[in-house]
C-alpha cells in the first residue's frame, strides 16, 4: 500500500460516491442483524406495517424503529464523527499519533459521564457532564503544550495527554471505587467500554445538534487546514491566522468527539486508523480526506456493531472489538514505517 | 515596498539572542547575511517575520510597525523560504506551491483557476514543473527547498526571506538559484537570505550583514566586508579573497 498524494479528477467523486452506497448498503444489512427479527423479511415486514398502519407485530415494530434503527444511525453518526475528529486533530498536531483518546477527549468526557452516573443525573444532564469533561480535558492537554514552548511541541502535546489521561483516569478510578456495586459500577463499567446498546431515537436526536455544529468549521475550513499542516509557524508566513483557525477547528473536532462519546461511551481507535486508512485512499487534501475519513468511519462502526450483536450471546462491549481490530493495525503502521510518521 | 529593523533586541523569552540591529532593506536588492553557527540568523529571521516577539525596537513595514499588520497583510508583502524539512504528509509539490496562495483567498475560500496558474507559473520558472505531481515527501532535500521557493513566488510578494536557499543544493542548483534570485531581483524584489558560504554572498548580494554575537559587525557592500579580516572574525579561518580567470565573481579560499 502506498499513499496517494492526488487522484485524479472526478475520482475523488467517484470514491465518495462509492462509499455513500456501501454505507447505505451496510446500514440496511445492519438493519437485519439481530436475535428478534433477523434477515430481510422482518425489515420488509415492518416497512409494511408502517405505510399500512396495520399493526399486527408490534414487537416486531418496538424493535425495528425504536432500537434497531436509532442504534444504525448512531453508529453511522458516531463512526464518522469520530474519524472527522482524528482526521483534524492529526492534520492539525501535524501527526498521526493524535486522536481523540490521546488528546484526552474520550477521557474527559468519560470522567464527566461515569460522575453523572454516579450523582444519578438525568441522561441529558450526564450528556452535559461528558461534553464539559472532554472539553476540559483538551484545553488542559493543549494549555499545557502552550506553556511549554521552544520544545518539540508534538512530543510535549503526546506526554501532556498521557498525563492528563492518568489524571483523570484516577478520578474516575475513585468514582468506581465510590459507585454502589449492584447498580452503578456496570454502568459506569460498560459506559466506559462503549456500547450502542441503550441508545435511543432521544440520544440520537440529541447529539445530532452539536455534531453537525461541530463539522461546521471543519467543513468550512478544509482548504485551510491543508495550510496547517505545514505546521504553525509556515502557515502564519502564508498569511493564515493560526490562532483563530486552531481555535474554530479544535472546538468543532471537540464538540464532536464529546458529543458522540456522551452517549456512546468510549468506542476507541477509530479516530486513529481510520484516518490513516482514508489518507493512503485518497491522500492528505482534507477536502477529499475529511468526506473519505467520515464515510469509512460509518462504515467501519456498522461493521463492529454488527459484529458486536452476533459473535456472542451476550453483546460484545464496541471499545473491546474496536481495541483487538485497532491496536494491531497500529501496531503494523508503526513497525511498517509508513511516510507521514515524523 | 521596504522593511526597516530599527535598533532591534530580538531572542527568547528569558534570553536575548542579539540586539541593537538595525538594518533597512530596499526594492530590487538582494541582502546576504553571514555569520557563524549560533550567531542568532534565524532568530532574526523569525523576528523579521513576526513570528517571535521582538525584545526591543521595532520591525518596519511600510513605514508602519510590523505588529500593526494582520498575519495576512503582511503575508502579502513577505514571504518566507524556510529551511527545507521533512513534512508529514504526502501533498503534492503543486499542492504545496498552490498553499502559497492562502493570503490572498478568503478563509473558506479554495484556490481557483488563476490561483492554479499562478502556481504553474512559479514551479514553470524554477523548473520543476515535472515535480508537480510528485508528493513532497518523495522528493529530495534540494527539490523541496525549490518547491518552498516556488511557493514563495506563488505567494506574490515584494520581499522573500530565505534561510539558507542554497544549503540542500547540489551545486549546480545552487548557481541556478543565485541566478534566480538575481532575476528576481531585478523584477524589483527585495530577497533577504542567509548562508554560510562567503562565495554566494559575494556572488549574489548587493549589501552583506554580518552578524557575530548577535550584533551587526558590518553591513556595506560585500566588496567592504567580506574581507580575510571579517572571514578570520567570524569563522576563525585565514582566507584570501581574488577572482579566478575567467569568472567575473569574487571568490574567496582557504590560505596557504
Amino acid at each position: 500500500m502506498r499513499d496517494k498524494a492526488a487522484l485524479p479528477k472526478g475520482q475523488g467523486r467517484l470514491f465518495i460516491g462509492a462509499g455513500l452506497i456501501a454505507v447505505l448498503l451496510l446500514a440496511a444489512l445492519s438493519m437485519m442483524v439481530g436475535k428478534y427479527g433477523s434477515g430481510p423479511g422482518p425489515v420488509f415486514d415492518a416497512l409494511r406495517q408502517l405505510v399500512t398502519g396495520d399493526g399486527a407485530d408490534h414487537v416486531l415494530s418496538t424493535v425495528l424503529w425504536n432500537v434497531r434503527l436509532p442504534r444504525v444511525v448512531a453508529a453511522v453518526i458516531v463512526g464518522a464523527s469520530l474519524a472527522a475528529a482524528g482526521a483534524t486533530y492529526q492534520g492539525l498536531f501535524r501527526n498521526p499519533l493524535v486522536s481523540p483518546d490521546l488528546l484526552g477527549v474520550s477521557v474527559g468526557a468519560s470522567l464527566g459521564a461515569a460522575l453523572g452516573i454516579f450523582l444519578s443525573l438525568p441522561v441529558l444532564a450526564i450528556q452535559l457532564a461528558a461534553f464539559a469533561g472532554g472539553l476540559v480535558a483538551v484545553l488542559a492537554v493543549s494549555a499545557i503544550g502552550a506553556l511549554v514552548r521552544e520544545r518539540d511541541p508534538v512530543l510535549t502535546l503526546v506526554l501532556a495527554g498521557i498525563a492528563i489521561q492518568a489524571l483523570i483516569g484516577a478520578g474516575i478510578s475513585l468514582i468506581k471505587v465510590l459507585a454502589d456495586p449492584y447498580d452503578q459500577l456496570p454502568a459506569i463499567t460498560y459506559w466506559l467500554l462503549g456500547s450502542m446498546t441503550a441508545i435511543t431515537r432521544f440520544d440520537v436526536l440529541s447529539i445530532l445538534p452539536a455534531v453537525v455544529l461541530g463539522l461546521v468549521p471543519l467543513v468550512l475550513l478544509r482548504w485551510r487546514m491543508n495550510v496547517m499542516t505545514l505546521g504553525e509557524e509556515e502557515a502564519q508566513t502564508l498569511g493564515i491566522d493560526t490562532l483563530k483557525t486552531r481555535i474554530a477547528l479544535i472546538a468543532g473536532a471537540t464538540l464532536v468527539t464529546a458529543a458522540t462519546v456522551s452517549v456512546t461511551g468510549i468506542v476507541g481507535w477509530i479516530g486513529l486508523i481510520i484516518p490513516h486508512v482514508a489518507r493512503m485512499l485518497v491522500g492528505p487534501d482534507f477536502r477529499r480526506l475529511l468526506p473519505a475519513a467520515m464515510l469509512l468511519g460509518a462504515a467501519y462502526l456498522l461493521i463492529v456493531d454488527m459484529l458486536a450483536r452476533s459473535i456472542a450471546t451476550i453483546e460484545v462491549p464496541l471499545g473491546i472489538l474496536t481495541a483487538v481490530v485497532g491496536a494491531p493495525f497500529f501496531l503494523w503502521l508503526l513497525i511498517a514505517g509508513k511516510r507521514g510518521w515524523s | 515596498m521596504t522593511l526597516a529593523l530599527k535598533s532591534l533586541a530580538f531572542g527568547y523569552r528569558d534570553r536575548e539572542i542579539g540586539h541593537a540591529v538595525s538594518l533597512s532593506l530596499a526594492e530590487g536588492e538582494v541582502l546576504a547575511l553571514l555569520g557563524a553557527n549560533g550567531a542568532g540568523k534565524t532568530t532574526l529571521f523569525r523576528s523579521m517575520l513576526g513570528l517571535l516577539p521582538v525584545k526591543a525596537g521595532e520591525v518596519m513595514l511600510d513605514g508602519k510597525p510590523l505588529s500593526a499588520w494582520s498575519r495576512r497583510e503582511r503575508a502579502l508583502r513577505i514571504a518566507y523560504v524556510p529551511q527545507a524539512h521533512a513534512a508529514p504528509f504526502p501533498f503534492t509539490v503543486r499542492d504545496v506551491v498552490l498553499m502559497g496562495r492562502a493570503a490572498h483567498l478568503r478563509a473558506f475560500a479554495m484556490p481557483g483557476e488563476r490561483d492554479r496558474a499562478i502556481a504553474d507559473a512559479a514551479l514553470e520558472s524554477l523548473g520543476i514543473t515535472g515535480l508537480a505531481d510528485t508528493p513532497c515527501t518523495e522528493i529530495s532535500g534540494g527539490e523541496r527547498q525549490l518547491a518552498l521557493i516556488a511557493r514563495a513566488l506563488a505567494q506574490q510578494a515584494r520581499i522573500i526571506v530565505m534561510d539558507e536557499p542554497t544549503a540542500n543544493l547540489d551545486y549546480g542548483n545552487q548557481m541556478r538559484l543565485l541566478a534566480h534570485i538575481r532575476t528576481l531581483a531585478g523584477q524589483g524584489l527585495a530577497i533577504v537570505l542567509s548562508t554560510h558560504n562567503p562565495d554566494h554572498a559575494l556572488q549574489v548580494a548587493d549589501r552583506v550583514a554580518l552578524l557575530k554575537d548577535g550584533t551587526l559587525m558590518a553591513l556595506g557592500a560585500p566588496a567592504d566586508t567580506l574581507t580575510p579580516q571579517t572571514l578570520k572574525d567570524i569563522y576563525g579561518i585565514d582566507v584570501v579573497i581574488g577572482r579566478v580567470e575567467g569568472s567575473e565573481a569574487l571568490v574567496c579560499a582557504p590560505r596557504g
